[in-house]
């Protein structure tokens, strides 16, 4: 599967990422559908729930998640997935992103080192849960239009 | 008696892309069992492998998350609207 998502988009993600380091960033994927493919428009920060474990760990707690898709209709777009970072750590998903992943979602990882964002990966869990399969990210720019669909 | 159930959307992809369900049951357990019944692939991503509901799935009845209520218990009525909430959670390790 390939993932579009818009260079700003993209680039708002390794900010985050760099800006949050040592620490994770998370954030909502916000776009729709075309074609039976996601495309990420924006992109929405959230802050890490988490209070402890914040170098290797993050949460998005279900009221924040409410309020992004709450924005996110506003805007006519719906929620296609999340984005985290794994400091110092490849941007492969591990077992405890497998085993709290949602299906369907893109789960977007970008690894950062010492500050610096290098790989951005995107990932969607195996419906049986035992594992993910990586998706290709489409740099490009995507527009809004008639044939988005703002959810599965 | 059916309770309106809001379906979040990662799961919609397994109820047809609704986005709300009309579902049968007098608790919230009843309720997610009848869900899981329509739409039986979505049992593995609700409940984890000792039936148990996964942590990172939210109910609320109305307001209020069941943890704060009797949990699966919590009794519900067709005036009551019932919500699954995702939490995302993840990490390096």
């Amino acid at each position: 599967m390939v993932l579009t998502v818009s260079p700003e988009a993209l680039h708002r993600i390794r900010v985050h990422a760099a800006d949050a380091y040592p620490e994770e960033c998370c954030g909502l994927l916000l776009g729709g559908e075309r074609d039976g493919g996601k495309e990420v428009l924006d992109v929405l920060s959230m802050g890490n729930a988490r209070r402890e474990s914040r170098t290797r760990r993050f949460l998005i707690a279900p009221e924040d998640y409410a309020r992004g898709e709450l924005h996110a209709a506003a805007q006519g777009l719906g929620i296609m997935g999340f984005y985290h970072s794994h400091p110092d750590h490849p941007a492969r998903p591990s077992q405890f992103d497998l085993d709290h992943a949602w299906p369907w979602c893109s789960y977007v990882i970008a690894s950062v080192e010492n500050r610096v964002p290098t790989a951005v990966k995107s990932w969607v869990l195996k419906d049986d849960r035992s594992g993910f399969d990586e998706e290709i990210i489409e740099r490009r720019e995507t527009v809004p239009g008639a044939r988005l669909r703002t959810g599965p | 008696m059916a309770t309106r159930v809001l379906i979040p959307t990662p799961l919609r992809a397994y109820t047809e892309k609704k986005d709300a369900l009309l579902l049968e049951g007098g608790t919230v357990g009843e309720l997610l069992a009848s869900l899981t019944a329509m739409y039986t692939p979505l049992r593995r991503h609700l409940y984890d492998d000792a039936g148990a509901l996964r942590s990172f799935v939210n109910v609320y009845v109305n307001d209020e998350d069941i943890r704060y209520l009797q949990k699966e218990q919590t009794r519900v009525t067709d005036a009551d609207t019932v919500s699954i909430i995702p939490s995302i959670a993840g990490g390096r390790s």
